[in-house]
């Protein structure tokens, strides 16, 4: 036993320059962390690719099995709905990106301001998806429904007799495989969405509280990438969903 | 991380492809390309999820290494559809008649 | 690069400063951000659920002692889907990568720890938060689908607790997600100066490869179960085939998570392998490229083979024939390691210890599964096995004899790292010898019964069949006896073991560079590396004896 060294070893190891106060113990560098960070989220988002990958490859093999009934399901989809909801996720995309911007600039005002304005459009995505969530209810287009029937519930006109002409059953049967689809794609897209908001205004009120610099946003960025993620995955999902058979 | 600054300019013409594309998606799909209407609308999606990979996600501006992370996701995304179709698309083929 | 005897600190009560006495009390453990100390928490875990994997593995062979069995059927169904799901998701995919692999890679690495060590904790959250659904669905009657879970009896009428064991498998599938992206990202990033890639130990490469598998493939299931457990609480859903849909699917989607995981469980411990076999003969690995690349290798064709589990399904022939050929291919990269591990014996300067022994014992199970994996990838030959007691034995052989025979060289190798105290050498290779013996025993009559038609599953048997079952039964117990052994004496050497030098087996690694147990960070100053992988020149006599040299 010889030399007792004190228990505090920390200083020695790291270089000059004196250590960013972000910095965390085991790295080296910021530029290690940031590294470190950003290849972390593009292996996350691998596995995300690969968690709807499961899902696309059901709803390509049914497609194929049963194109029929995918066409004339996905023709109850409201296309304007999509459409619509398409451009507000593209939009809140270029408002993330705008919000990473600023991150680099050190502008944290508008940082602020962007990050809640992509919170907002998310907001916005989810009201609409609410909407066309309730109209297959109220049409009975619900897989899990005891009532489910295809073609789609209509509300009787007053004057007119309730005459409904109904699918064969094995061809509702293919719908159904069909809804199941769109609101599992959907749903788990949707739980992305909310669960990223909740991120995203943690991020804002951080951001509020000048949390983040010029030298110091990677959690910015690597949000950022999530978002655009799931931005993707509704690019890919609203041809698939909305427009299996829309000619004439 | 020698991190590039891409200009707002590059983010508003992004912006603008994706609604174009967007706006030819749903004009595509109301044309009858019979069993092509599929793959216009898997190549405009491609397209534009692109170009949000490259230029909203800076994988323009990336190491290869994150290039290959993100191709490594779609090859086999590819992989699982592929195979499994594979099997749909075959299985029909020959029936044994005694 | 000084010795680590001549850097060894000490506390203030004069004691080596270890990762082991940098706090003490609950708090320390269960909230550490040490991947050491978390790796010791995944280690007590993982032998809970060993044991009780074990235990259930054992009714399965005392009720086949006699042809009418002696549980009821319902019961024993229970039974072999509690043993499959424990063995599977809780001991041998976790075990070799979360407790050798998350104790090792950042002092292989010379890092400080893994690149995100508050995942790591939380890996083990997870770990812990899913097995306590699982241990639920085991409490509350347990599942009777098999670990296999297929469509639509699992979906639609089992009547035993699916949900719950389903929500413990999601959760602990994020868990094993988190450990792959934690070592991938540590890889890339935190290798120290000088460390290139074809530096790393092999130990590395193969959790690498590991890693990779697990990103890609544990989603697949994540997603899968999700749709299986949707299915049972709606009931409606993609696999039920009244509304038209295909049972199939579900094993194809299952099936692409789950034949990868055979290699998430075997390949780690065929990185184990290497670094027993090169450090117990004092050579390099011979070919130490090829077996690094043949890691990946397993890793990319693993994912090509899935449907050799579906031959007698409705899957197309064509199709059939195509993953038949491709199962054959992936035998390649297998048969690469084991030649070049015994090339590298060929002249080595062997020792007999107990790490060794499991290498060797690893080598030749491994060997026979590997073999016998072949046959059932034959489509033809594979009509008249699946599903009968030949494909239990041949799985066991891989499983057991390969993953089980790894983690437990790996731990006997690197027991005086991680504890700092050597266990009993002369138990340890009884121990070896009993456990070989009880293994093969239990196992190979397992071949001929299913030769002859045993099929897997069954509570009840024809009484022809009574000796082989009799023969399996009484090694069973001679395994689980040596296992018992093995638990004792390490548990005994924690405390009356003997103290262990930084490097007891003048190994080569960056790990018999630093104190034994390590310190905190792993070592004083960050190594740099001029030598080549398995370079046993750089090994300093001090560290082996631990005699400061003056
Ligand atoms: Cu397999």
């Amino acid at each position: 036993m010889s030399n007792k060294v004190k228990s505090d070893e920390h200083s020695s190891a790291h270089g000059h320059g004196g250590r960013h106060p972000r910095l965390v113990h085991h790295f080296d560098s910021m530029e290690q962390q940031n590294e470190a960070g950003n290849f972390g989220m593009w292996w996350f988002l691998l596995t995300e690719i690969m968690f709807f990958g499961g899902m696309f490859t059901a709803y390509t093999v049914y497609r194929h099995m049963y194109f029929d009934a995918f066409a004339a399901a996905s023709g109850a989809l409201d296309i304007r709905w999509g459409a619509f909801n398409t451009v507000v996720l593209i939009t809140s995309s270029l408002t993330m990106a705008l919000g990473v911007y600023h991150a680099q600039m050190g502008n944290n005002k508008k940082l602020t301001m962007f990050l809640l304005l992509t919170v907002l459009l998310g907001g916005v995505f989810l009201g609409v998806k609410y909407i066309e969530y309730s109209a297959k209810f109220t049409e009975h287009i619900f897989p899990a429904a005891s009532n489910f029937q295809w073609p789609p519930y209509e509300k009787p006109v007053a004057g007119h007799a309730e005459t409904q002409q109904l699918a064969d059953p094995v061809f509702t049967g293919h719908v159904k495989i069909y809804f199941f689809l769109y609101f599992v794609l959907t749903g788990f897209h949707a739980t992305h969405m909310i669960i990223g908001m909740g991120i995203l205004l943690v991020l804002a009120w951080q951001s509020w509280k000048g949390k983040f610099s010029k030298e110091y946003h990677s959690y910015i960025e690597l949000f950022g990438l999530y978002w655009h993620f799931v931005d993707i995955v509704w690019i890919f999902l609203f041809p698939l969903l909305y427009l299996v058979d829309r000619h004439l | 991380m020698s991190e590039h600054i891409v200009s707002k300019k590059v983010y508003y013409a992004i912006f603008a492809a994706l609604l174009i594309g967007t706006a030819l998606t749903i004009g595509a799909a109301f044309i009858n390309l019979h069993n092509f209407n599929i793959v216009v609308a898997l190549l405009i999606a491609a397209v534009k999820a692109t170009l949000v990979i490259y230029f909203f996600m800076h994988v323009k501006y990336a190491s290869r290494l994150t290039k290959l992370c993100v191709a490594l996701g779609f090859i086999w995304l590819f992989i699982i559809v592929s195979i499994t179709m594979t099997d749909y698309l075959t299985r029909g083929w020959f029936t044994y008649v005694p | 690069m000084k010795s680590a005897i001549s850097q060894q600190r000490f506390n203030r009560d004069g004691e080596p400063q270890t990762y082991l006495n940098n706090g003490h009390g609950l708090r320390s453990w269960f909230l550490t951000k040490d991947h050491k100390r978390i790796a010791m928490l995944y280690l007590v875990s993982v032998a809970f659920f060993f044991a009780v994997g074990g235990i259930y593995a054992l009714l399965i062979r005392i009720n086949l002692l006699a042809p009418n069995g002696l549980f009821e059927s319902d019961t024993y169904n229970r039974i072999f889907t509690t043993h499959g799901i424990i063995m599977v998701f809780f001991f041998l995919v976790p075990a070799v990568p979360a407790v050798l692999g998350n104790f090792l890679l950042p002092i292989m690495i010379g890092a400080k720890d893994l690149a995100f060590p508050k995942i790591n904790l939380l890996s083990w959250y997870l770990y812990i938060f899913g097995a306590a659904f699982t241990v639920i669905a085991v409490i509350a009657g347990g599942v009777d689908t098999g670990w296999t879970f297929y469509t639509p009896y699992s979906s639609t009428y089992s009547n035993s607790n699916v949900l719950l064991a389903g929500v413990g498998i999601f959760i602990v599938g994020f868990s094993s997600i988190l450990t792959g992206l934690n070592f991938i990202v540590t890889v890339h990033t935190m290798r120290a100066p000088g460390l290139t890639w074809f530096r790393l130990p092999l130990f590395v490469w193969a959790n690498y490869a590991t890693s990779l598998v697990i990103m890609l493939s544990t989603p697949v299931l994540a997603i899968t179960v999700s749709l299986l457990a949707i299915e049972r609480v709606a009931h409606v859903g993609i696999f039920d085939p009244a509304i038209g849909g295909d049972p199939v699917l579900f094993q194809h989607m299952f099936w692409f998570y789950s034949h990868p995981a055979v290699y998430i469980m075997v390949l780690p411990a065929m990185g184990v392998i290497s670094e027993l076999i090169a450090n117990m003969s004092k050579k390099n690995v011979f070919g130490y490229k090829l077996v690094a690349m043949s890691s990946l290798a397993i890793g990319v064709f693993g994912f090509l083979v899935w449907g050799h589990h579906l031959f007698v399904s409705t899957q197309s022939v064509y199709l059939g024939i195509i993953f038949s050929f491709l199962s054959f291919a992936v035998a390649i990269p297998s048969a690469i390691k084991v030649f070049n591990w015994t090339a590298t014996l060929f002249k080595g300067s062997i020792s007999y210890d107990a790490p060794m022994l499991y290498g060797l014992g690893f080598i030749g199970l491994f060997l026979i599964g590997g073999m016998t994996g072949l046959f059932v990838a034959a489509v033809g030959l594979d009509v008249h096995l699946t599903d009968t007691y030949f494909v239990i034995a041949h799985f066991h052989y891989v499983m057991v004899g390969g993953s089980l025979m790894g983690f437990l060289g790996g731990m006997h190798l690197w027991w005086p790292k991680m504890t700092g105290r050597m266990y009993p050498e002369a138990w340890a290779r009884a121990a070896m010898v009993i456990q070989f013996v009880g293994f093969n025993l239990t196992f190979f009559p397992q071949f001929i019964l299913g030769y002859l038609g045993m099929p897997r599953r069954y509570a009840t048997y024809p009484p022809e069949f009574q000796v082989l079952h009799i023969f399996s039964t009484a090694g069973a117990t001679i395994l689980a006896i040596g296992m018992a052994i093995t638990i004792c004496y390490l548990i005994w050497s924690l405390k009356k073991g003997q103290r262990a030098t930084p490097n007891p087996w003048g190994a080569a690694g960056l790990e018999w560079m630093t104190t034994s147990p390590p310190p905190t960070e792993n070592f004083y100053e960050t190594p740099v590396v001029t030598w080549e992988a398995y370079d046993f020149t750089v090994v300093r006599p001090e560290d082996v004896t631990g005699m400061a040299a003056e």
